[in-house]
């Protein structure tokens, strides 16, 4: 073969891979949609120019002072805190549910102690933090704005009376203790000020064992790749339809409700399996524990193994052929598993974003089984995602029976 | 045992079938023949219960005994088995466990279903490979086992689209042995192909099928006589044969002579062709061999539905 010969068939060659591939659009939409989508997601969630959303907080205040209610009004208008008043045990089940990130509980006699503590080193009030031990970086984070508005009003009303602030300003005792509370809380020395209250930080876990990780990646991870499972299922419905084989299903004595519930059931019970030898795993390998309900746990896995299995089947509905749909799903997929927090905790979404995921069924299914596995929470607990789960799968289900085309494609 | 009575279907506006009438006698195989897009795919379709026609019906067994074939209508879809024209089977079940799940889709169960998988393997020469998946086989064992699993539920219908595709002549051929025993065996057979020969060798009628209609419905035999001449006669001859005397005798067609060898085609051979022979030998020549042919399906089909190419 010739030079010229040779280029003119590398020429055709290259030409007719980037012919095919420019003219499978729906592939070329998904590969350029994809990045860009999630890109962006990623972008405006840690841009500068975004709005942080407010971090949930409760505030229970057992003092009750003038000077405790000042810290409140601080807290309530600081904007990175969504401060929530809350008794004391309301506020604890909140952290433990999620509700909240942390719970401050200000104790009695804080308007009383705390300055005679700055001033004169007497002993320090100290206030209880319960938290959530997903969130670690938000404790630190509101420990320094805590510190921040209790010394900042507690300088105010020591120095009130006590004429003019000392040469070893209360900002500057104020920063190091934002620093490291607990150095902080030692012995007045010599002339200086003594931090004014000390904290007492409370992981809201199962009293037993103290939180892992592992447990929320775990329900992140598996609810991603159980829907990948089910991906798999829809686009097995398309093969068969390419193959014949759907043709031979359709032409034996069965009814449409067991033809597709066949495949529901099929799906679900091998998420249910998937899920079953993950979780095996985490709890072998990573000391996972189910803290809270076993019947819980057990009822949002098989909730969300039916919904994994319906969304399959809504793919198989709702695709055309196997290559396109499975590229559309997994994108699809992606997107809720982003956006039920799986990859990124949900409470560094924007306000808004945080309200929409709710609609997202990842957001329950990972929320639910974080429930039954780290929060320690009750089978009550499952009882909403398990609905929410549910729901969405009769409605993926409905959607694939009414949009599941029967007939042959036609000669 | 299988009727099809003013069948018609249309996708938007375009007919596909139009009012198509056909039927499939016990112990018969009725070959669908048409060409691409004449309507066949849609015509199988809705005699397996596949596609609803918009207007007509498929009637399933005889007499007290029989029933509409419709969606629902679980008993005749029992009575029928269907080999799709792809291979619909699972490449990554063996072969007794894919006839196991066809019969159990059948209702059948237990010994019954053991006794009909391995009767159904033996029948189409695959039971010393029960075990093995279908992705280790030859595309011809594949279409073997492709059509097992339509008879795995012993069906009285076996409805066959293209089943022989892509396979070389030696399983083409035990393919013919298993069809011809089950017509044996009393079985009712409807087969589309586009194999001519296919169809001259199994069917006992011939459905040729053009624009979704019925063009002829007759048996092989029946359908030569559609065309001026049913018979060709071939001689071996020596020297130049006066083709213009041979043209004019009464019966007898368009005679040509290539080298040694006078063909002419014969209206009738038991009455045409001794007067043909005699009027060659007393025009001198010896005559060494003669052979007659039938005009043949490919014929037929071609005069009746043109020679147009079908996309």
């Amino acid at each position: 073969m010739t030079r010229s010969n040779t280029f003119t068939a590398l020429r055709a060659l290259v030409r007719k891979d980037l012919v095919l591939y420019f003219s499978n659009r729906r592939a070329l939409i998904m590969t350029i949609a994809a990045p860009i989508v999630i890109a962006a997601f990623f972008g405006s969630l840690f841009g500068s120019g975004n709005r942080a959303s407010r971090i949930p907080v409760a505030l229970v205040d057992l003092d009750g002072s003038a000077l405790s209610l000042q810290i409140a009004v601080g807290l309530h208008a600081d904007a990175a805190l969504d401060v929530r008043g809350m008794a004391e045990p309301a506020a604890v089940t909140a952290v433990g549910k999620g509700d909240v990130r942390a719970a401050i509980v200000l104790p009695a006699g804080f308007g009383t102690a705390a300055p005679r503590a700055l001033l004169a080193g007497g002993s320090q009030p100290e206030i209880v933090i319960h938290f959530d031990p997903s969130q670690s970086v938000v404790l630190a984070m509101l420990e320094g704005l805590l510190a921040q508005h209790v010394m900042e009003v507690i300088g105010q009303s020591a120095f009130a009376g006590a004429g003019a602030p000392r040469a070893d300003s209360p900002g500057t005792a104020a920063g190091s203790v934002t620093a490291s509370p607990g150095a902080a809380s030692g012995p007045r020395r010599g002339g200086a000020f003594s931090m004014p209250f000390s904290t007492k930080t409370l992981a809201a876990t199962s009293a037993e064992r103290p939180y892992n990780s592992y447990a929320h990646s775990f329900a992140g991870m598996s609810v991603q790749f159980i829907l990948f499972m089910g991906i798999e299922v829809g686009v097995g419905v398309l093969l068969s339809r390419r193959l014949g084989l759907w043709k031979r299903l359709r032409a034996a004595p069965l009814s449409r409700g067991v033809l597709l519930g066949s495949h529901i059931l099929s799906g679900a019970l091998t998420a249910l399996a998937l899920l079953s030898i993950i979780y095996a795993a985490a709890m072998l390998v990573f000391r996972v524990r189910i803290d809270g309900s076993v019947a819980g746990f057990v009822g949002i896995a098989i909730a969300f193994a039916l919904l994994a299995s319906s969304f399959g089947l809504l793919i198989a509905a709702l695709g055309k052929t196997p290559e396109a749909t499975r590229g559309l799903a997994i994108f699809a997929t992606l997107i809720m598993v982003m956006l039920g927090g799986a990859w990124v905790p949900s409470f560094v979404f924007p306000e808004w974003l945080q309200t929409a995921s709710l609609v997202v069924p990842t957001r329950w299914a990972v929320d639910g089984l974080d429930a039954m596995t780290w929060r320690g929470l009750g089978w009550h607990a499952a009882i909403a995602p398990i609905g929410v789960l549910l729901a969405f799968s009769a409605f993926f289900a409905a959607i694939a029976i009414w949009r599941f085309d029967w007939e042959e494609p036609r000669s | 045992m299988l009727e099809a009575h003013g069948l018609c279907k249309s996708y938007v506006s375009r007919r596909v079938v139009s009012d198509l009438c056909l039927s499939v006698r016990a112990g018969e195989i009725v070959g669908l023949l048409g060409p691409n897009g004449a309507g066949k795919s849609t015509t199988v379709a809705m005699l397996c219960g596949l596609v609803a026609a918009d207007r007509g019906e498929v009637i399933v067994g005889s007499g007290a005994a029989s029933e509409r074939l419709a969606e629902g209508a679980q008993e005749a879809k029992r009575r029928i088995g269907v080999v799709p024209q792809e291979l619909s089977i699972y490449e990554n079940l063996g072969a007794a466990a894919n006839l196991e799940l066809f019969g159990a889709l059948y209702g059948m169960h237990g010994k019954r279903l053991h006794d009909r998988v391995a009767a159904a393997l033996a029948l189409v020469g695959l039971a010393d490979r029960a075990g093995d998946k279908p992705s280790t086989f030859s595309g011809g064992m594949k279409r073997r086992l492709n059509i097992a699993c339509a008879l795995v539920h012993d069906p009285d219908i076996l409805i066959l689209d293209e089943p022989t595709v892509g396979v070389d002549p030696q399983s083409r051929h035990a393919i013919f042995d298993n069809l011809e025993s089950l017509r044996r065996s009393g079985k009712a057979l409807l087969y589309t192909t586009h194999y001519m020969e296919e169809a001259e060798r199994l069917c006992d009628r011939i459905v040729i099928v053009d624009h979704g209609k019925v063009v002829a419905s007759d048996t092989l035999a029946g359908l030569a006589k559609r065309l001026p001449s049913t018979q060709t006669l071939e001689v071996e001859v020596d020297g130049l044969v006066d083709l213009a005397a041979l043209g004019a005798l009464p019966g007898i067609g368009h005679p040509v002579q290539e080298g040694g060898r006078l063909r002419a085609s014969v209206a009738d051979l038991g009455r045409d062709a001794p007067g043909l022979l005699s009027a060659i030998a007393a025009g001198g020549h010896r005559i060494s061999r003669v052979a007659s042919a039938r005009a043949d399906l490919e014929d037929v089909f071609l005069s009746l539905t043109g020679r147009a190419l079908r996309d």
